[in-house]
């Protein structure tokens, strides 16, 4: 079976001018430096990195809250950038939505569930009140709300509910891809759990494309179909799951995998040390942007930036794996 | 004796709607050398009870314990003056937001000198070349120059890092830790996680972690309390406690972990943590514990072998004669 590919990027890059104050030079962060990857109907592409990765900058692209520095974005078909009339502009903010990473603060406390849910119909449709109202209550029943909820207030709702309900937002258009910016860290586990198999439910239901952005490296190989690993607005490596967790390249990857803390007490694991913190993005370092915490860096890492090129895994971006150094 | 014991703290507040069972009923004993992690979600009283400990807590709460014992003192009876002088020096406490409990009007070399200032005293060149001693063994770099920075010039990390140099300043012999890195990325958690295993190692601290982290605790902790609405359910040493949990809700919570999952669907605990108003008789889990009983619903369970239920599980399974047993409904 031919499955459909939704979303398709191509060397995405956005950069932000930063002006300079009294004492500072002004500058470009890099906030995303040429991201490509493409998702199909019904997958999980999980994006996964530190802060300051540009996994959110990612998020704000695909759902076309910015407009991509450079490289082009297909939505279903339609290129993003070459999308003027109104008719397209409609069909492309219709096929993608998000959910927030807060539940708290994504909800507005002054409107009533029925309104929140209801609000992207009244802009996007012609439906009449009635038949949103209908397509209200099928949406919440269809994520675990009972219908006598609608009438109420955010703030009567527990975390994970509220993240059902920011999830049925998500819904209402019927959307062909759903960014989800970490949606369930902000939950305890007993929830995350619910949440997480409401997305997984909702997905085969309906065909859904999810665009997964996590640090949580355990609730991604849970999900995930494919991964992409991101350093400082760069992909690092993008392969299946099996090969990334599996059988990861990359000394990034290699490192976050084993930063990562195993809830299991029986295993006692090499840590590999990463010294040192992100560095800033308005001044980033030369040559492949890891270098200085890498502890395979040698000099030509420091001069020339790697590019994302197969190997016998996944897609990785480095000299050293490229060279056999590993 | 123990180096600290806590033995059957209770933390009610007073609220609109009734008194408030924050904490209840909570034991803790540790002694030099060892780390103790509280585990337990939201609302579980975790940093609560230790907040009461630390006499951190606003007049509106109600402290009252049978023992509150710090080396030999008793912390219930003492005067604020002299807990003032064990507070923030023989038991200290670093909390989960290093950006909001650093000043952000102050250089962090001034809140580092502040505390030994208050609590051993000195002239101005011993504790600046003290604090710059503290900020290396933290791992900061070029210390000298880091004592004139403040707060917002600094990283999350490198502020988590100023806050334990803090903390670990008048040598504590008691560190109590409030999640302190889930706030920070991961590879920089694996940082401050060994950070603090090395300094309790090498200074001989007693260490409370407390956390909603079950990875964390698997990587670090030694002996585990597990919380669950205030009240301590279980209580096991780690490998223990991931091999054969002995409460329901140990049991479902570790289920519930991604990384532990068998299948596509997790299996998740149904409904949330009772709060103020919607709290159960018996005990506070059975609704929803899939082992729940009549019992459980009228009757609240005494702490059976370090176990809060009245049918402890043994491999997955309800034992004591539980009445569903025969059904084999359970290990899944």
């Amino acid at each position: 079976m031919a499955t459909e590919t939704v979303l398709k990027a191509d060397h995405l890059k956005r950069f932000y001018a930063v002006k300079g104050g009294l004492f500072s030079k002004g500058g470009t962060v890099k906030a995303l430096d040429g991201a490509s990857f493409q998702l199909d109907a019904g997958k999980t592409l999980a994006v996964v990195g530190e802060s300051g990765c540009g996994k959110s900058t990612l998020a704000r692209l695909v759902t076309l809250i910015e407009k991509p520095t450079e490289g082009e974005l297909v939505l279903g078909g339609i290129d993003v950038a070459s999308a003027h009339t109104k008719e397209d502009l409609l069909t492309l903010r219709q096929m993608v939505q998000i959910v927030f990473q807060d539940p708290y603060s994504s909800l507005n406390p002054r409107h009533k569930i029925s309104a929140i849910l209801e609000e992207p119909l009244k802009i996007n449709t012609k439906m009449s009140a009635k038949e949103r109202r209908e397509e209200v209550l099928s949406i919440m029943s269809r994520v675990g709300l009972r219908p006598e909820q609608a009438d109420r207030y955010p703030h009567m709702f527990s975390g994970g509910q509220r993240q059902r309900i920011a999830v049925a937002r998500a819904l209402m258009l019927r959307p062909k891809i759903v960014i989800l910016d970490e949606p369930v860290s902000a939950l305890d586990v007993s929830i995350q759990a619910q949440v997480l198999n409401l997305l997984t439910d909702l997905q085969e239901e309906m065909d859904l494309a999810y665009l997964f952005i996590s640090h949580d490296l355990s609730v991604v190989r849970h999900i995930a179909d494919d991964v992409l690993v991101m350093y400082l607005g760069q992909p690092v490596e993008h392969g299946t799951r099996d090969q990334i967790f599996n059988n990861p390249q990359h000394p990034y990857t290699k490192a976050l995998l084993s930063a990562t803390p195993v809830a299991d007490p029986n295993r006692k694991k090499e840590r590999i040390k990463l010294v040192g913190e992100l560095p800033s993005p308005l001044n980033p370092p030369s040559g492949c942007s890891f270098h200085p915490r890498c502890p395979l860096a040698n000099d030509r890492c420091k001069a020339e930036r790697p590019i994302l090129a197969p190997t016998s895994s996944a897609l990785v971006s480095c000299h050293a794996v490229e060279e056999g150094r590993s | 004796m123990s180096l600290l014991e806590i033995r059957n703290l209770s933390v009610e507040f007073e609220t609109a709607h009734g008194l408030f069972r924050a904490v209840d009923g909570v034991d803790l004993e540790i002694d030099q050398g060892e780390m103790v992690a509280i585990v337990g979600e939201s609302g579980s009283g975790k940093s609560v009870s230790m907040l009461a400990l630390m006499g951190l807590l606003p007049w509106t709460a109600k402290i009252t314990a049978d023992r509150m014992n710090f080396d030999g003192q008793d912390l219930l009876t003492i005067s604020q003056k002299e807990r003032r002088k064990i507070i923030g020096k023989d038991i200290s406490m670093i909390f989960q937001e290093p950006m909001t409990s650093l000043n952000p009007c102050f250089t962090v070399g001034y809140q580092i000198m502040e505390v030994i200032r208050e609590h051993l005293g000195g002239t101005k060149k011993e504790l600046k070349k003290r604090a710059i001693e503290l900020l290396g063994l933290v791992g900061i770099p070029s210390p000298e120059t880091r004592l004139r920075a403040f707060p917002h010039q600094m990283s999350g990390g490198m502020n988590q890092r100023v806050m334990i140099a803090m903390m670990i300043a008048c040598n504590p012999r008691v560190l109590i830790a409030d999640e302190p890195t889930t706030a920070l990325d991961v590879t920089i958690q694996a940082q401050i996680l060994e950070l603090l295993g090395e300094l309790q190692k090498k200074q001989g601290m007693a260490m409370v972690l407390i956390t909603h982290d079950m990875g964390v605790v698997a990587e670090t902790a030694e002996v585990v309390n597990v919380q669950y609405a205030g009240q301590q359910v279980e209580r096991q040493d780690v490998k223990g406690l991931f091999n054969a949990p002995r409460h329901p809700y140990t049991h479902a919570l570790l289920n519930a972990l991604p990384e532990r999952a068998t299948s596509k669907r997790l299996p998740s605990i149904p409904g949330v943590v009772p709060g103020l108003l919607d709290r159960p008789t018996g005990c506070l889990f059975n609704p929803r514990c899939k082992f729940a009983t009549d019992k459980c619903r009228s009757d609240a369970p005494d702490l059976h072998s370090k176990v809060l239920c009245h049918y402890p599980l043994e491999d997955g399974m309800p034992t004591n004669n539980h009445p569903g047993v025969s059904v084999a409904e359970g290990n899944s």
